[in-house]
């Protein structure tokens, strides 16, 4: 399995897509949440807005951003319809770019989620503390990089785990997206284990490339999990 | 070290008004207690002396300077929140440090003015924890220590002792006493316990509903308090009051003075004493008492369905029911206007 080209296009794929995926994801989501605490007016309507991509299942996502994401038909000929001639926007179709269109498309779904999570954390720190930060002489960027950042912590820690299983597992929106292609350019190892499996009927490449899966898995979570667990009886 | 002066200062929340127009003289050194009861505006006004909140309009000034423009780290003040409001996720040296870390000071003369405050409030040996590593009473300490290392001009208590128990305020209370003696500074301290306020004060401002209902010493607080709120405000178990028709037919001659039902009659449990038919002012028929070994209160009604308590060194021996009748020496009673609450005389 190792030696098969499409393995390596898949698992680099996956480092890709997580990497860009969590990075944006809690960066959009993170300044929403700031956004959004400025206690402005339309804040349940905004929060609505933002949730309401979480309420849709990956398979619908895929879709839209598929029409979305169109040469033929999306972005690309709106704007060249507004007279930019030259803008190509073709990464749905570009096998160097396919597999950013999925972290689009995953951004679009989840950061709104993020958001919620980091919203939460940021009510949850008490208002004397930034009264006292500002009276100790701190500007507004000092005590959300000093004080509130990093007292969301935990809330970064519970951000990346759901983001990371969301990534590892994500199938669906690769499927519905560009069904992994062109080509095979934005398979991951999800998709790549399913069309060994049941389409080609290789069952040893596929279940090789599922217990792969597997550890990949237990490699990031048993040592998380050691440490959060080990710090709890600490505290 | 500086003194403050409020001129007719209000706040506006939309077209709330909370504050209406406060005037207020505040002494260098002096120790002033902001207090009320919730709602009144206190920890409102605080935090306008603060920065922490705009200043509809009036000024604020300490010192000479107008503050209601500057910044509040600009302002010379330090802040004692009701929660501690320490930053988690600092050690406690770190926590003391910020606000001099934001103002460039020398690393040299953190190190220096953080150990020092750590000195006075005994907390050098936690200066390595994190602030959820220490108990209510010690996180508090650690909070003062926050405020002194900055060398303020004005301290401000925004109800410091709230959140500890019975005995630790006790003990925090005297230190926070202590440390205005050796300071010097003046501070400001918001509470809605009148034992904090009278044990603490130099000088106390009554709030109610955004107005100063008295100012004063403590003692003067107690002994004339200005209206009947004041009078009911100031003083555990609180004043009784009475009108004309609640007392004996006697009365009026024993105190020395025309009743009418414009008037009414503030006594102090503690004032109430045991007496026979001619010297007794008031009566009432005996419902309850609560023995706390040290005095008694004695919980009455009388005739007119007035409640109203006693306090005596010891529980009555009479049976419940029954009637008891009790006197006062003249000056210790107060007289308000019943409709507004004014003392009359």
């Amino acid at each position: 399995m190792f030696s098969l080209d499409r393995w390596d296009v898949a698992y680099t794929n996956l480092i890709k897509f997580s990497v860009c995926f969590i990075i944006l994801c809690v960066l959009i989501g993170l300044f929403l949440a700031i956004l959004l605490d400025q206690k402005i007016r339309v804040e349940g309507a905004l929060r609505a807005m933002y949730l309401y991509p979480m309420a849709l299942s990956f398979i619908v996502t895929g879709t839209v951003w598929k029409w979305i994401l169109n040469p033929e038909f999306g972005v690309e000929r709106i704007v060249q319809n507004l007279g930019f001639e030259s803008f190509t926007f073709d990464w749905l179709v570009n096998p160097e770019m396919s597999i950013y269109t999925v972290v689009i498309a995953g951004i679009w779904q989840s950061s709104g989620f993020v958001m919620a999570l980091f919203l939460a954390g940021l009510r949850g720190i008490d208002n004397q503390i930034i009264h006292a930060a500002s009276i100790d002489g701190a500007s507004l960027p000092t005590i959300y990089w000093r004080i509130i950042i990093p007292g969301l912590r935990p809330v970064f820690f519970s951000v990346l785990i759901i983001l990371l299983h969301i990534a590892i597992k994500s199938f669906d929106l690769i499927i519905a997206l560009n069904n992994a292609g062109p080509g095979y350019s934005s398979d991951v190892p999800a998709t790549f284990m399913y069309t060994y499996s049941f389409s080609r009927g290789q069952i040893a490449i596929g279940s090789a490339s599922a217990t792969i899966m597997l550890m990949v898995i237990i490699a990031i979570v048993v040592p998380y999990l050691y440490s959060e667990l080990r710090s709890e009886k600490h505290a | 070290m500086v003194g403050l002066t409020l001129r007719d200062v209000r706040k506006n929340y939309g077209d709330v008004q909370v504050i209406h127009g406060i005037n207020l003289d505040i002494i260098d050194g002096e120790f002033v207690v902001f207090v009320g009861p919730s709602g009144c505006g206190k920890s409102t006004l605080l935090r306008m002396i603060a920065g922490l909140e705009d200043i509809s309009s009036g000024t604020v000034c300490i010192g000479d300077v107008e503050m209601n423009d500057i910044a509040a780290s600009k302002r010379g003040v330090s802040m004692v929140f009701q929660t501690y409001a320490l930053y988690p996720h600092m050690t406690v040296y770190k926590n003391m440090a910020f606000g001099l870390k934001q103002a460039n000071t020398p690393r040299e003369e953190i190190e220096k003015r953080v150990q020092a405050a750590a000195e006075i409030l005994q907390i050098s040996e936690y200066l390595d924890r994190t602030p959820r590593n220490l108990s209510g009473g010690q996180r508090q300490r650690v909070a003062i220590g926050r405020a002194i290392v900055r060398d303020p001009s004005v301290f401000l208590f925004d109800e410091p002792l709230s959140n500890l128990d019975a005995a630790l305020r006790v003990q925090t209370r005297k230190e926070i006493a202590r440390l205005h003696e050796r300071l010097k500074t003046t501070m400001i301290y918001v509470t809605h316990d009148q034992v904090e306020a009278m044990t603490l004060a130099d000088k106390i401002v009554v709030l109610r509903d955004g107005r100063i209902a008295q100012v004063g010493s403590p003692i003067e607080l107690y002994e004339r308090p200005q209206n009947a709120f004041v009078a009911q405000f100031i003083g555990s178990p609180k004043m009784n009051f009475f009108s004309a028709s609640d007392l004996t037919s006697g009365a009026s001659s024993l105190l020395n003075r025309e009743l009418s039902d414009d008037l009414q009659v503030g006594i102090r449990p503690e004032h109430l004493s045991i007496t026979d038919s001619a010297n007794a002012v008031v009566e009432g028929t005996l419902e309850l008492v609560e023995n706390l070994g040290e005095y008694a209160l004695i919980h009455l009604r009388t005739a007119s369905n007035v409640e109203f308590i006693a306090k005596a060194e010891k529980p009555p021996e009479v049976p419940k029911a029954s009637t008891i009748k009790f006197g006062v020496k003249p000056p210790l009673a107060h007289f308000f206007d019943s409709n507004s609450g004014a003392r009359s005389a």
